[in-house]
């Protein structure tokens, strides 16, 4: 340290040591109050030397910030890995009651905010307030598209009775759904007429008051399109719950508690974004962003990529299970 | 919580059946070594003592020398350190690489013995035991009830098959350097073959609630022929005991004995004596007589109804207890007046 | 650093505790509650940590208590269940895992890089608020109904327990985020508000230890925060992953719970090793021998222990091969922490000793983390760790490697930097006679647990066989002499805040950049970032000690 203390006192090129607004002056990545109304003049932050530098601080730990996202929500995909893994049956024959159609729209709803939260960040690059708040609202208008789409999804699960762990009580067989149906029309038919088979059974059991009821009758060999999909579902076999009639596969409900944790938290991580981006909607109407400052929209872009790349990653895993 | 510290009104009393006793050892570090698996363990343990020992001394020893070789007089002296190097690669990899292959053969040794722990002989005798809030119940080929003792020959494999029935505990014989833990939904298996007759004490070293010390059991090594005479007699016994007999035998052997005492003190569950015949009040619901009933359900179905003052923390004995079991625990109720 | 050179800053401090400074800088408590300035905030983290300290040192005291006869002593089961869970949740996530990092890092190392604050200071606030919030809630379990799983959670027993286990997980969760953040924050702050002239390799040992925690806090938090969400989720609405009744595995919990801390205690103890990297040089008057293998060995011990977290497991019912890995690894991280030990000690060859009670506590580290590390090797061997795991020895030695290794750094770091963060020197007499006691009951309180351990003794027992009780005695005395030693350090830094000596600059002689600004430092740190043009550790030769402040100045000749 060799320089003279004079030059200690002297600031300006410096830009913000010892100015009166930078002893308040709060974090990079989130800007702050600044005194110039001037487009995009914002909010060096005191402990800053240079818009670069804090931008590229920022830039560093939206990029950690989504690392640890990234783990946060590992947990839940090794969950899934291992329980698919050790029960692929349940996974077969939860993803029946999932509506692909909501979930596809969803994505596509995602995919679309992801753009225009992109090209945001260019807006508030070349201080194109006008553009940048059309962008913004648009990227709020599809995250709450997407809520509103979940909204329905979830309801519909309440109303079937499908509920994670001792609450799940489906409504409806699965060979009874319009899913099941178009994609095995035979095994539905088969399914069918197995349950019937089960109930006549079932009767005849409490009439006579043993196990012993056989059926009578004809036993036609099932075919390949008949049987199989029963037993990747998990509802004939070894891991169906009932061994003497067709029923659901064991602990069929932990695929709705794997599915209602994962596309809650990131259900969550949507609700938050959208309240990010709220506030950034406000900051863009004041004229803060410019190209000396855009770091915060940019930020928020890539914390909604993110967003947006971990729904691409559970749409097909809970939707697309073939 | 704090005012649990001084009053205590439900106290678990100290466990009534045999306290295992800590025998004495040849060794100060370790228990003796009673089965064949003690000894990879004891040999490696024993080395890094002797590895520790130089390393801690070596250390401790440059530590205080340069301590007070070097020791400054003052600070307004304002001595200057010596001129040395900063930095010394060899040296590095000296003290990197020695460590290094200190290590290898102790990992080694330790692969070895962990292997050969885990895999129990062809042909062992096979014992199961179950792990329960909070006993030991040891199931013997033969012998329709469990107990709550392992009776093991000496000098003959042993394999137990171990299970658990409510949260994970874990199987430990100090004596035979072995440990496995219960988890429940699952089977696991420890072997061992004993080399020393006599009792040794057996804990459960996974916290499982409130009684996790009070698990205990012992593992009684006995001479040739002694277990079989063992088993037969006991079989024997259980076959023929009957009534209130039984239901005293089976107070202790089917673990009872942990959460319901005999002379009236509260426990985790309630107290047999008198209780046959009152009418007690439940959790839910309206009170119940203590009939033969109402004991068959407890022991069935205990969560149906649970007496007011008690938690709902008794697992189920469907399948474990026969109808003659069943009567005569009913009669040994009946007979604590 | 830089070499010193006799500006009119370094000079003034004389008059540092009347003039202004970070701390008389802006009056009232809401100008505490709502600074961003990083040595507040560490400040507030030093007071909140030690008070946790405290009260998890209490229950502490209370399982000894009961642990001095085999029977019951003065409290009963489910009460001591509760005891020995509230001192581990306590002391794990409110005072070792922050501990370091935010109290003493936030303070001293920004001035160390001679920045103006840390990265993100809102980022900071919002740490520790999240502190205080996960605190609140772990010990609101406290009044509800003190949970008594351990502090390890483990399944299906919390799933089962009538005790308050959410609220103390929830509040772990929360601790956990503020981690995240305080970590985060030292990244970008190290990459990014380095002085001009800090290249990586002139970075304080200290802030190279805090880098390497930091990389740990992102990456193994997150894993914690999901998996006691999930254990919260299914304790609450019984999804099914861990509870065997319900399809589930409990033993997935463990794996996921290990994953996560295991690297947790490396957090623990890699700011420790860079308060010895700082204390050590400085009291030796001489560089760090093998600067760069321990900076290096950092960041290798960081990776490692990600790759272990099954050596928890070897009862567990885990696969041998996957053992067999977790064992081979352990083993692997021995060797970085070895090179540490052995370069510190042969920093201390020749060189100039002052045995001083920051250098005191330095020392007291060596030797018990010797003992805790060499202990760590006892377990890392399969077989052994059959017989060893789930009893006293294990506790013995992860209290040698936390007790004794990252609370006694805590105390050499905090003495180290007393001076400089409050102004006041404290009372030297009383302070190494503290740290005698301190090393002293560490010492009696816990070696006689590798003999309870390895004896056959389990771990978490509230009643224990009658023979084991004179071992039990003998700890529980040692329990009590720490405690006394720790009262005494209270005391006497307390005191010194109003009757210590006014302290110089420098009092210890240090050249990293923490000892050129005042004691206490301005508001603003320094008045502008100083260039850097040597190592952490050169210039001990351009000092000199000056009786009349009881501190080191730069020597007049060579300022000219």
């Amino acid at each position: 340290m060799s320089e003279s203390t004079s030059q200690s006192v002297t600031e300006p090129k410096k830009g913000g040591h010892g100015a009166p607004a930078a002893t308040h002056a709060p974090a990079a990545g989130a800007g702050g109050h600044g005194h110039g109304h001037v487009e995009g003049q914002a909010h060096l932050a005191h402990h800053f030397d240079t818009y670069q530098q804090q931008f590229d601080a920022g830039k560093l730990g939206i990029w950690l910030f989504l690392l640890t996202e990234v783990l946060f929500f590992s947990g839940l995909f090794c969950a899934y890995t291992i329980y698919r893994g050790m029960h692929p049956e349940i996974f077969v024959y939860a993803h029946y009651f999932l509506n692909t159609t909501m979930g596809a729209i969803n994505t596509c709803v995602l995919l679309i905010s992801s753009l225009t939260a992109a090209w945001a960040v260019r807006n508030a690059q070349l201080a194109q307030r006008k553009l940048l708040i059309f962008n913004i609202v648009v990227t709020v208008a599809c995250a709450c598209t997407f809520m509103v789409v979940k909204y329905f999804e979830y309801s519909h699960k309440f109303h079937d009775g499908l509920l994670p762990g001792p609450n799940f009580h489906p409504t409806e067989q699965v060979w009874e759904l319009e899913s099941f149906k178009k994609k095995h029309p035979e095994a539905a038919e088969y399914a069918e007429h197995l349950d019937k088979l089960g109930e006549e059974r079932a009767h005849r059991k409490s009439a006579a008051g043993s196990a012993d009821a056989t059926v009578t009758g004809e036993y036609e060999r099932p075919t390949e399109e008949q049987i199989e999909p029963l037993i990747k579902a998990g509802l004939i076999g070894p891991h169906a719950e009932d061994p003497y009639r067709i029923s659901k596969p064991k602990n069929a409900h932990v695929f709705f508690g794997i599915y209602f944790c994962m596309t809650g938290l990131h259900g969550i991580h949507v609700v938050g974004g959208i309240i990010v981006w709220l506030w950034l909607l406000k900051r863009a109407a004041k004229n803060e962003f410019g190209p000396k400052y855009f770091g915060p929209i940019d930020y928020a872009a890539l914390y909604w990529h993110l967003v947006d790349l971990i729904w691409i990653y559970l749409f097909p895993l809970l939707y697309l299970i073939h | 919580m704090i005012v649990n510290l001084s009053v205590s009104l439900a106290s678990v009393a100290f466990a009534e059946p045999k306290l295992p006793k800590l025998p004495d050892s040849p060794f100060f570090w370790m228990p003796p070594d009673a089965s064949v698996t003690a000894s990879n363990t004891d040999t490696l343990f024993n080395a890094m003592l002797w590895i520790s020992l130089i390393f801690a001394v070596a250390i401790f020893f440059a530590m205080v020398r340069f301590c007070v070789k070097y020791r400054a007089k003052s600070r307004a002296a304002n001595e200057n350190a010596q001129k040395t190097s900063e930095h010394n690669t060899m040296l590095e990899l000296t003290w990197s690489v020695i460590p290094f292959l200190i290590m290898v053969p102790l990992f080694v040794g330790g692969f070895k013995g962990y292997v050969n722990l885990r895999t129990p002989p062809r042909g062992a005798m096979e014992i199961r035991a179950q792990g329960q809030k909070w006993k030991w119940l040891f199931t013997y080929p033969g012998l329709g009830t469990p107990d709550d003792t392992l009776h093991v020959p000496v000098n003959t494999p042993v394999r137990i098959v171990i299970n658990s029935v409510d949260v994970i505990h874990s199987l430990f014989i100090p004596a035979f350097r072995t440990k496995m833990d219960a988890v429940p939904g699952r089977y696991s298996d420890i072997w061992f073959k004993a080399t020393e007759v006599g009792e040794f004490p057996i804990f459960c070293a996974e916290y499982c609630g409130t009684s996790h010390s009070d698990m205990l059991a012992r593992v009684i090594v006995h001479p040739p022929g002694g277990y079989e005479k063992w088993l037969a007699s006991t079989i024997a016994s259980a076959d023929s005991l009957s009534g209130k007999d039984r239901g005293a035998m089976l107070y202790e052997k089917q673990g009872c004995s942990t959460c319901h005492s005999i002379d009236g003190s509260p426990k985790v569950g309630p107290s047999w004596k008198g209780i046959f015949g009152k009418m007690e009040a439940m959790t839910a619901g309206s009170p119940m007589k203590v009939d033969e009933n109402y004991l068959r359900e407890s022991m069935m179905d205990p969560q149906a109804h649970v007496v007011m003052g008690f938690a709902p923390a008794m697992p189920t004995y469907q399948g474990k207890l026969s109808d003659k079991d069943i009567d005569g625990l009913i009669e040994f109720i009946k007979s604590l007046k | 650093m830089a070499s010193p050179s006799a500006t009119a800053d370094v000079v003034a401090p004389r008059s540092t505790s009347e003039s202004e400074n970070y701390l008389t800088h802006d009056k009232g408590v809401l100008s505490w509650i709502f600074t961003l300035d990083h040595k507040r905030i560490g400040v507030m983290y030093l007071c909140s940590v030690l008070a946790a300290f405290a009260l998890g040192g209490f229950f502490a005291l209370m399982v000894r208590t009961e642990l001095l006869t085999p029977g019951r002593t003065i409290m009963d089961h489910d009460t001591y269940n509760q005891m020995f869970t509230l001192h581990g949740a306590i002391m794990v996530f409110l005072v070792i895992i922050p501990g370091i990092p935010a109290a003493l890092g936030n303070i001293i190392m920004p001035l160390q890089l001679g920045a103006k604050d840390v990265a993100f200071p809102r980022l900071n606030l919002a740490s520790y608020h999240l502190w205080v919030v996960g605190a609140v809630f772990m010990l609101s379990s406290l009044v509800i109904n003190a949970v008594d799983t351990g502090w390890t959670f483990y399944t299906p027993y919390s799933l089962t327990t009538t005790t308050a286990v959410v609220p103390a997980a929830f509040g772990a969760f929360i601790l956990g985020f503020s981690s995240i953040f305080t970590g985060l924050n030292f990244i970008v702050t190290v990459h990014k508000l380095r002085p001009p002239g800090m290249s990586w390799f002139r970075l304080p040992l200290f802030v190279w230890a805090l880098y390497a925690t930091a990389l740990i806090q992102v990456l193994a938090t997150p894993v914690i925060g999901i998996t006691l969400l999930m254990m919260i989720v299914e304790r609450t609405l019984h999804i099914g992953i861990f509870d065997p009744t319900l399809g589930g595995d409990p033993v997935l919990f463990q794996h996921f719970f290990w994953f996560y801390s295991h690297p947790a205690v490396y957090i623990m103890i890699v700011p420790a090793f860079g308060v010895i990297g700082e204390i050590i040089p400085v009291f030796s008057r001489k560089r760090m021998f093998g600067y760069k293998f321990i900076a290096a060995s950092s960041v290798a011990i960081a990776f490692l222990g990600f790759l272990v977290w099954g050596h928890h497991l070897f009862v567990s019912g885990q696969s041998v091969l996957a053992g067999t890995i977790f064992s081979a690894i352990t083993f692997l991280i021995a060797v970085p922490t070895a090179i540490k030990v052995f370069n510190w000690i042969t920093t201390m060859y020749k060189g100039v000793i002052h045995l001083d009670t920051p250098m005191l506590y330095a020392l007291a580290f060596l030797w018990v983390f010797t003992i805790g590390g060499l202990t760590g090797v006892f377990l890392a061997v399969m077989s052994v760790d059959v017989h060893l795991t789930d009893t006293y020895f294990v506790i013995a030695h992860f209290h040698y490697v936390m007790m004794g290794g990252a609370i006694t750094a805590f105390m050499g770091g905090l003495h180290y930097w007393w001076p400089k963060a409050f102004g006041r020197m404290y009372n030297e007499k009383l302070g190494r006679m503290a740290a005698c006691l301190v090393f002293l009951g560490l010492n009696v309180t816990f070696f006689p647990q590798f003999i309870l351990g390895s004896r056959g003794m389990p771990r978490r027992y509230y009643n224990y066989l009658p023979e084991f009780q004179s071992l039990h005695v003998l700890s529980t005395v040692g329990a009590y002499t720490l405690g006394v030693g720790f009262l005494i350090t209270a005391f006497y830094l307390v005191r010194s805040l109003k009757n210590g000596r006014i302290a110089p600059a420098n009092p210890w002689g240090g050249v990293t950049l923490e000892w050129q600004c005042s004691s206490p430092p301005p508001y603003y740190n320094f008045h502008k970032p100083p260039v850097v043009e040597a190592g952490p550790y050169d210039g001990y030769e351009n000092l000199m000690y000056d009786e009349k402040i009881g501190g080191y100045l730069p020597r007049k000749a060579k300022s000219g």
